[in-house]
């Protein structure tokens, strides 16, 4: 009974009704879409670091500390004899890591020199450049880092280091490709080259820095060496996410916010312009419980045919934002965000769409609940007479 | 057996610090059938007798028993059922859901009674023939004069056969020709199904239909007497 009074009541309401229902099914559609957008960043991130730099996690030599440059030089150990199985098996590669000069343009350029395996197949990197069968070092960089230096495939650019003696030597190294990547970390200031070319060149064979593995299964510690898992290792992705995570949820806020203001309002209005109208269903033997649910579940009514309103145009224009993405406008690169391409693919999972709509409905039900509450201290006297009680 | 019985009741609203006494001392009884108006001024307490009555509102001393239930002591739960199965209320501003069809109006109480919908249909379908309104079954209150109006609303309080039927003001606004024929229909209703009106008034015209005036004067019952040969 009470369902069928309360949709006769919202749908006898007519315009206002349906300006209520839209401006809530726009908060269910920016709501999903929003966090839609964020979740499918960090998606995109999260897959895009694994397949590029991190793969199933990583062994950091004890010394290394990515933060801190002058731990670079010394972070280098003999790789351990299981991991060196892991290696010859391909399930993971080994990575060395040296403080280098180049010298692009006359300029100088301080920066990370990392040897990498040319025959690995476990990261995305194209290190089959790296192979030098004319005899030249050759090396590969980020795209962002290669426009930084003016640089471009087939330059020669002279490379400075100094090897475990302390001795700086030099050559000149080709760029044999410049790859493009939305992981910052593997192109930022970095120059790959061949593994053993790097060994070679610092004297230090058969060491490494850095072992990347290929499944996480492989969590077994090794002396001098500390085992890194994936959640440490995106941690920066994770924070960044979550601090722009913090933002989306003041546009969150404010959404669910409008849609509360436009459900309370319609309750509030309701009851000032309907006191009359609830007066006479007083006079008539509604009990006041049953007008507080009458009127409670109108706002909760506005809720749901907001979901059905939103499901018309929302889906297929969620459905048009997953396939085609969102241009960001400008190179992500830019901004510093990592695993951010120039469009932005949303992923909605059922938790984001339910969890949604379940927090809105909620959140009407309250306020649709809270103006309604003061119906029942109505007098039914006043009521009638258009009167509020105190 | 009396419907109504009113025994040294008196109601005071409270009025800034002080307090105003709306009535006072009322002795009345009234019995099945009666067509009774409350005559008076304007403030001498006939619309809060009415309130009273109908289980509204509930007088400050005294006692107010209707059809054995004493109203002081009625929760606001017992009291909306009191008024749901045996009072049917008609109002000087007719008060009709505007949102409903006329149709819907009637039904109203038939719903908040229970009543199935093949039944409802049926006695909506007769209350609104004893108005003269089965033509306008699908229109809205907004579409009505209002001489319609207060047709809706008699029907609306006779649909569901109540005991009582508690009318403030019924013709104050309406012309002389609706108001004759609103009273025509309440006589009626009255006369064939035995419904006790009792009206609040001070219009001459609903005057000459009543077989009981009572006469209030400052919130006091200043005559009580039958008339028209009631």
């Amino acid at each position: 009974m009470i369902f069928k009074l309360a949709y006769k009541n919202i749908m006898g309401a007519g315009f206002r009704t349906w300006l209520n229902i839209f401006i809530l099914s726009l908060s269910y559609f920016v709501i999903i879409a929003l966090q839609g957008f964020f979740m499918g960043w960090q998606d995109d991130a999260s897959r895009e670091m694994k397949n590029w730099d991190f793969a199933g996690g990583q062994y950091w030599q004890e010394a290394y500390d990515p933060y801190d440059p002058y731990t670079l030089e010394d972070s280098h150990a003999t790789i351990p004899e299981d991991l060196q199985k892991l290696l010859d098996n391909g399930e993971a590669i080994s990575i060395l890591l040296s403080p280098a000069t180049i010298y692009p343009e006359r300029r100088m350029r301080n920066i990370v020199l990392k040897g990498i395996d040319p025959d690995q197949d476990l990261i995305e990197l194209p290190t089959k450049y790296l192979a030098d069968p004319d005899g030249e070092t050759n090396c590969i960089i980020g795209s962002g880092f290669a426009d930084n230096l003016n640089i471009k495939e087939g330059d020669f650019i002279v490379l400075r280091w100094r090897d475990k003696n302390g001795t700086y030597d030099a050559r000149d190294i080709k760029v044999a490709h410049v790859f493009s990547t939305t992981v910052i970390t593997v192109e930022s200031n970095q120059v790959w080259i061949s593994l053993p070319v790097l060994q070679e060149m610092l004297g230090l064979p058969n060491e490494a820095t850095i072992i990347t593995i290929k499944d996480e299964m492989y969590n077994k510690e090794f002396s001098g060496w500390q085992y890194k898992n994936l959640d440490f290792l995106l941690i920066d992705l994770t924070n960044m996410i979550k601090a722009k995570t913090i933002g989306s949820s003041i546009m969150y806020i404010l959404m669910l916010f409008l849609a509360m203001i436009a459900i309370f309002d319609t309750q509030i209005l309701s009851i000032f312009r309907r006191r009359k109208e609830m007066g006479t269903m007083m006079a008539m033997g509604m009990t006041r419980p049953k007008i507080i649910q009458l009127f409670t579940l109108e706002g909760v009514l506005h809720a749901v045919l907001a979901i059905l309103m939103g499901a018309v145009y929302g889906i297929p224009l969620l459905r048009y934002f997953e396939k085609v993405g969102m241009q960001i406008g400008m190179d992500a690169k830019e901004w510093g965000l990592s695993g951010l391409d120039d469009a932005l693919y949303p992923v909605y999972g059922w938790k984001l769409v339910v969890g949604t709509i379940v927090l809105v409905l909620i959140t009407v039900t309250i306020v649709s609940f809270l103006p309604t509450r003061k119906i029942a201290k109505l007098k039914p006297t006043d009521a009638l007479r258009g009167k509020m009680t105190k | 057996m009396e419907l109504i019985k009113i025994e040294k009741m008196t109601k005071h609203y409270p009025i800034g610090g002080g307090k105003f006494t709306a009535l006072r001392d009322i002795d009345l009884e009234f019995k099945k059938g009666e067509f009774t108006g409350i005559v008076g001024p304007s403030g001498s307490g006939k619309t809060t007798l009415l309130n009273i009555i109908g289980s509204l509102d509930t007088q400050s001393e005294g006692d107010v028993e209707v059809m054995g239930n004493s109203i002081r002591k009625l929760s606001s739960t017992k009291a909306a059922k009191l008024r749901s199965q045996h009072i049917g209320f008609i109002f000087q501003t007719y008060n009709l859901l505007p949102v409903y069809t006329v149709f819907e109006n009637v039904e109203f109480p038939l719903i908040l009674l229970g009543m199935p919908a093949e039944k409802r249909k049926k006695a909506v379908l007769d209350a609104l023939e004893w108005v003269g309104l089965s033509d306008k079954v699908k229109s809205r209150p907004a579409q009505l004069s209002g001489g319609e109006c207060q047709r809706v609303a008699i029907a609306r309080a006779i649909v569901k056969k109540p005991d009582l039927v508690l009318a403030d003001e019924p013709t104050a606004n309406l012309d002389a020709e609706n108001s004759h024929h609103i009273l025509k229909t309440m006589e009626k209703i009255n006369k064939e199904l035995g419904t006790t009106f009792i009206f609040s008034t001070h219009d001459a015209k609903v005057i000459k239909y009543l077989k009981r005036k009572i006469s209030l004067l400052d919130g006091k019952v200043d005559k009580d007497e039958i008339v028209n040969g009631g």
